[in-house]
């Protein structure tokens, strides 16, 4: 079945030299959480514009460690600064997190496809965010905010592990107190001094009313998530070419040369990471591919 | 005064069942209030009782003696609470909270558990409500045991 959106119309012309950097300097250097941090790069030419689209990534380069693939987190109307939230979890995102302002980093990119956000004007707009998956799915909100009256019903579902972990906690305020956007977070465990939801983020579903043949659900975090968001979506009568995952596998080029993130017949780097559902359901559970 | 004859009629748990069923289920109905910060159930204590919240939230906490209490589900209008009174020794596994002031119809278990028992075409009907609920819990409560944001799994 052909997708209801492409998610391919990603600005490749962006992408000038793929495989050499671009120097960038930390302009400001926010911690989210206890182990996610949040960068804001201009370049260090001064002049290079960062065009992106809402799931696009980049190579984020630590000299002398290594590169890792991260998605943009900021706003796609604002060139710059290019904007980063990142978990520190190995040798890059560690090396990355002690970065001090005006410290530089090498970026490529931006690579991949974007979340069907233009597409999916005159519908309502399902995000659903698991832990770090916030961050690719900021961009959406704003853009999605920027342009409010082209779109219905607005829903964020957000699941974290601890209150501790919840991401971007001031604009979660900001975007619960207006009127036109459902904001629901729910957390795995908590104290008792916490009165939100506490569960996974697939309960945070059955609150709300839906309709599934107007409505474009975007999802990202953990792909055991994403599956189980996924089922939960298709018993609630959402089609496959609805729901869009981004999946995140280990790169290396980002561009489709090296083969290292080739998923079945795809490679996440070129033609992900966001996919309609339908393109990736037989590859989800598979332990190889 | 208010019969809670439609409210049951109406809330999904009981769609599909007939009349004359709900008519006996009523018999062991009541309706409940609990300010917030007041315990429904304690863990270890009596459970012959479950509830389906009309409005406000309720906590399910574990009480850790270095941790304190740690919430591990919190339940919301509309949703049904308890099932330990279903099966012997009656006893609730957590302590319940209400985190808001809530609303809640109550069921007494000895109540039903005599009429179940009297009507089996009721108990099976019963059943099959709490067994889809119970699938839904046991599949999520997986999922927050995989611990999914922690590591990469
Ligand atoms: C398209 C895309 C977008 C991304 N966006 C973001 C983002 O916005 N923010 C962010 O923080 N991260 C993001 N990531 C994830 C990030 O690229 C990875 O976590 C990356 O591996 C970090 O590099 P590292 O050297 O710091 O850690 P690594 O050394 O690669 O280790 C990362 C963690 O994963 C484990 N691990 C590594 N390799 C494997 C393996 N083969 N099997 C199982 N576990 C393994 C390690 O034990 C460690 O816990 C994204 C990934 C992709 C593909
Ligand atoms: S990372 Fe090299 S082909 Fe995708």
């Amino acid at each position: 079945m052909e997708p209801v959106f492409d998610s391919k119309a990603a600005p490749k012309e962006a992408v000038l030299t793929p495989m050499a950097p671009e120097i960038f300097r930390v302009e400001k250097y926010r911690k989210e959480t206890h182990d996610t941090y949040t960068l804001e790069l201009r370049p260090a030419s001064g002049t290079a514009e960062h065009q992106f689209r809402a799931g696009q990534f980049n190579m984020l380069y630590k000299f002398g460690v290594g590169e890792a693939a991260i998605s943009i987190s900021g706003n796609p109307s604002l060139a710059n600064p290019l904007i980063h939230t990142i978990r520190a979890v190995g040798a890059v995102t560690k090396a990355i997190s002690k970065l001090k302002a005006g410290d530089t980093i090498g970026v490529r990119g931006p690579f991949g496809s974007c979340w069907p956000v233009q597409e999916a004007i005159g519908n309502d707009v399902l995000i659903i965010a698991g832990g770090i998956g916030l961050a690719p799915l900021r961009p959406v909100i704003y853009q999605v905010l920027a342009e409010r009256r082209k779109y219905g019903k607005v829903f964020l579902l957000y699941g974290t592990r601890t209150p501790d972990d919840l991401l971007y906690r001031g604009e979660l305020e900001k975007w619960r107190a207006r009127f036109d956007m459902e904001v629901l977070a729910t957390v795995d465990r908590a104290s008792s001094d916490w009165h939100g939801n506490v569960g996974v983020v697939t309960t945070l579903l059955k609150k709300l009313v839906l309709d599934p043949d107007n409505t474009v659900a975007m999802v990202c975090g953990p792909e055991i998530m994403m599956r189980f968001v996924a089922m939960d979506l298709i018993k609630k009568d959402f089609g496959l070419d609805r729901i869009y995952v981004s999946m995140e596998r280990n790169m290396k080029c980002g561009i489709g040369l090296c083969g290292h993130c080739q998923y079945g017949p795809t490679f996440i780097c070129k033609d992900g990471p966001v996919y309609a559902y339908d393109r990736v359901i037989g590859l989800l559970a598979r332990r190889e591919i | 005064m208010e019969t809670l004859e439609p409210i049951l009629a109406a809330h999904p748990f009981f769609t599909g069942m007939s009349p004359e069923l709900l008519k006996l289920l009523v018999g062991c109905a009541s309706n409940v209030k609990y300010d917030a910060g007041d315990f429904i159930s304690r863990e270890g204590q009596d459970a012959s009782e479950f509830f389906i919240i009309r409005q406000g939230k309720v906590a399910l906490e574990l009480f850790s003696p270095t941790h304190g209490p740690i919430t591990v589900e919190t339940l919301e209008d509309g949703e049904v609470m308890g099932w330990s009174w279903l099966l012997p020794p009656y006893r609730s596994h957590f302590d319940a909270r209400a985190v808001v002031l809530t609303r809640a119809i109550r069921f007494d278990g000895k109540c039903l558990r005599g009429k179940l028992e009297e009507d089996h075409h009721l108990g099976y009907e019963m059943l099959k409500r709490f067994v889809k609920i119970i699938v839904e819990r046991l599949s999520a409560t997986r999922l927050q045991l995989l611990d999914i944001y922690g590591t990469r799994v």
